[in-house]
């Protein structure tokens, strides 16, 4: 059976094996947790707490008028140690409230589990899910609200749930889609209704063979529909998720939106779940934890502003000499660490902790345009020269061979035999392009 | 203090994190593998004089390539292979009497002039092998187009003293076709490693279960080859080679395989690819017909070289939605 994909793409080695038959652990409490007041794209959030305040665990500390923003709330109950700009995982510094916790857990399974999803209307939905300040836990974080406002003009026909997990080691979504199906279809169906879509699919690599089967028995007789896909990276990528799953294309800056659906992620309906059911809000995700650098690889549930260094202790701490390269996310999008003190954002995945042979080397070798770039580049770029126009800052040359395109993959930096760092290159052009626009 | 020692080994890159284990050495001692077949069978078909003219040519590239990386101050890089493989393949495509240091002079052009010139691995427009082999042609004309039997055909006299006619100059001057299953084996006068295609066959394949060859460039070559080759066939069979023919006989085999798919000087895009292999295919058969020279690969090579820059630039895949339109 051919399964279904897209064009080009990459095999590298999944490592999935280390985590995939770990069932989700609870982390323990943090005794301190960093909650950075911007972990979305959008308009970061003013905090609504001060220095000594009670917090409870739930509570919003951090909230903005803005529509494109999601507020943030404590992760444990305590008190406010302090609100200053601390290391953030995506890079640099942002304006964190620090909570001191008293070490009380709430539970929040107590809540109405009986609720059905026809008593709730549409808005109704929306506002609980910006409430509770959900965002795409794939990796972007994107406010979820605001993507199930689509514009009145745009006719959504499908929603898709992204189930692929083409990021190396990481198996958080995976674990998720095995261990709580119904929980993550239930969290679909809202995101569904919140938009008034009827057609859903479940994109999932065939690599995850029980989570295929998970979600087919729990969707048997529905108008949901399990398709399962060749495993190659990035097929996560949404425009290569909606290519494979509708064979619609989404042309370059424009949205899924503009075609008619709606993609979302496994962890984000799983959190939308518990939103609806259970009035939490997004204070807690499921991480994985692994690479060759850590001792005991993990998937783990952990509360949002836990710090690397605790959650990496929980797993036996890194393992091995020298040098040391910690990401937040995998190794293929995921960003490096200066420092271990970052917390675990809502859009962090999984630690991945890499060692020795696989941090990449440093040296480059001219390009021998052996056009390896050119045939894993799933948008269909030529990465070699993109390379080199970003790296020489040849803006307009840039743009006219589409460096605007790109996604960022890192198909063509994964592949080059010269180890040429080409997509860094790329993302040099495109930060120029954004400085030049702006002025 | 502990904190502190563990921030220092931190390593801080941008993603991607983790690369393929690939390097440019690996696909390049790929290719010499590749060409052991090639150099086995030229031993064996012209004895230990081939042998000596590989081992001087690669040498001798290897000396220029080591001399003009000190000169240019530049990090000496003849362990990657790459110059070897220059040596090697102009080795094979000359013939099996040529005098040593003529070998050693188009070793010095091909890397000296071919390749360093331009800036080293990656910056050279023609193959560096066939620019070696050009400018023999133009050295030493005579020289480069004296022929031997095989040793198998050779008599009692030995190698040197028996001239021969290559089948593609029999073909040409004499209307003299040569059998289909010796060309095959090699068993045929021509340059050392281009006579057997049953060799070079075992290379490129090789080279293609690597997954360092396209298919579509040996494939597109040859295949332009025979496609144009059979025209002329079915026009006047007397007159013209069958198809069969033009894609065994003299460097098609070699070309197709090792220098038609050199990654430098051929183009990215696959639709550059595809104009690249398909005129640099007809080119040959034109000038193997109709030109003043028996043979044809070369030049046809070559001259699709200098075509690669424009190739790449007016063949542009179309990027992933492009042209979609959107209410």
């Amino acid at each position: 059976m051919g399964l279904k994909t897209f064009n080009h793409g990459i095999h590298p080695a999944y490592n999935k094996g280390l985590t995939q038959s770990k069932k989700i652990e609870k982390a323990s409490l943090p005794s301190k947790v960093v909650i950075p007041l911007q972990q979305h794209i959008g308009a970061p959030c003013k905090p609504l707490v001060k220095k000594g305040d009670t917090v409870a665990e739930g509570q919003k500390i951090g909230e903005t008028t803005t529509f494109v923003t999601a507020p943030v709330h404590s992760s444990i109950s305590g008190k406010v140690k302090e609100i200053e700009r601390l290391p953030y995982p995506c890079g640099g510094k942002v304006l964190s409230v620090i909570i001191e916790g008293d070490g009380t857990v709430k539970d929040w399974g107590s809540g109405d589990t009986d609720l059905e999803l026809e008593s709730i209307t549409k808005e109704e939905l929306r506002n609980i899910i910006r409430e509770a300040g959900i965002v795409g836990m794939g990796g972007a974080a994107f406010p979820t609200h605001v993507k199930l406002s689509p514009p009145k003009e745009k006719k959504i026909d499908v929603f898709i749930l992204n189930g692929c997990e083409c990021e190396p080691y990481l198996t958080s979504d995976h674990r998720l889609m095995v261990e709580e199906p119904e929980k993550v279809l239930w969290g679909m169906k809202a995101m569904m209704k919140a938009i008034g879509v009827e057609n859903g699919f479940i994109g999932i690599e065939e690599n995850k063979p029980d989570a295929i089967d998970a979600l087919e028995r729990v969707t048997r007789g529905s108008n949901i529909k399990v398709v399962a896909l060749k495993t190659k990276y990035p097929q996560g990528a949404e425009k290569m998720l909606v290519k494979a799953v509708i064979d619609r294309k989404v042309p370059v800056g424009k949205l899924p939106m503009d075609m008619g659906c709606v993609v979302n992620n496994v962890g984000t309906a799983f959190a939308v779940y518990e939103a609806v059911k259970y009035k939490k809000p997004l204070i807690e995700r499921v991480i994985t934890v692994s690479g060759n650098g850590v001792r005991e690889p993990k998937n783990l549930l952990v509360r949002i502003g836990t710090s690397f260094e605790d959650v990496l202790n929980q797993c036996g701490g890194i393992a091995g000499e020298g040098e040391k390269e910690v990401l937040n996310g995998g190794p293929m999008m995921g960003i490096a660490q200066t420092t271990l003190e970052a917390p675990v954002i809502k859009g962090t995945s999984g630690i991945t902790v890499l060692t020795g042979k696989e941090i990449k080397p440093y040296k480059y070798d001219p390009c021998i345009r052996c056009s390896s770039c050119v045939e894993v580049c799933p948008v269909n770029l030529m990465p070699y020269k993109l390379g080199d126009l970003g790296r020489l800052y040849r803006l307009d040359d840039f743009k006219a061979w589409g460096g605007l395109v790109c996604i960022e993959c890192g198909c063509c930096s994964y592949t080059c035999p010269s180890k040429r760092p080409l997509l860094h290159w790329i993302r040099v052009g495109k930060v120029k392009i954004r400085e030049r626009e702006k002025v | 203090m502990e904190e502190k020692t563990q921030l220092e080994k931190l390593v801080v890159s941008s993603s991607p994190h983790f690369l393929r284990d690939e390097n440019i050495p690996k696909i390049m001692h790929a290719v010499i593998l590749a060409l052991l077949p090639a150099m086995a069978a030229s031993v064996y078909f012209f004895g230990f004089r081939a042998l000596m003219l590989i081992i001087v040519s690669g040498v001798s590239c290897l000396i220029t390539e080591y001399a003009c990386q000190k000169i240019r101050k530049k990090p000496v890089t003849i362990r990657d292979g790459s110059a070897a493989i220059t040596g090697i393949l102009m080795a094979l495509t000359l013939p099996p009497s040529f005098p040593y240091y003529g070998a050693v002079l188009g070793s010095i052009f091909a890397v000296g002039v071919g390749k360093q010139l331009f800036g080293g691995i990656g910056y050279n427009i023609f193959n560096p092998a066939l620019l070696g082999r050009v400018f023999l042609q133009a050295t030493y004309p005579v020289m480069i187009t004296t022929w031997s039997e095989p040793l198998s055909k050779a008599t009692k006299a030995g190698v040197d003293a028996v001239s021969a006619a290559t089948p593609l100059a029999l073909m040409k001057f004499e209307g003299k076709w040569t059998s289909h299953l010796d060309l095959f084996f090699g068993n045929t006068p021509g340059s050392i490693g281009e006579t057997s295609a049953l060799a070079i066959l075992m290379g490129g394949l090789y080279l293609r279960y690597r997954g360092y060859i396209n298919w579509k460039m040996p494939l597109g070559y040859l295949g332009s080859m025979a496609f144009l080759g059979g025209i002329f066939y079915l026009i006047n069979p007397s007159k013209y080679p069958d198809p069969l023919f033009h894609i065994l006989a003299g460097g098609a085999m070699l070309g197709a395989w090792f220098m038609v798919t050199d990654m430098v000087t051929s183009p990215v895009t696959p639709l550059g690819q595809w104009i690249f292999v398909i005129c640099a295919g007809a080119l040959a058969v034109i000038i193997r017909l109709f030109g003043g020279l028996p043979e044809g690969v070369m030049y046809s090579i070559l001259l699709m070289n200098a075509f690669v820059p424009l190739l790449n630039k007016h063949t542009r895949p179309r990027f992933f939605g492009e042209g979609i339109k959107v209410e």
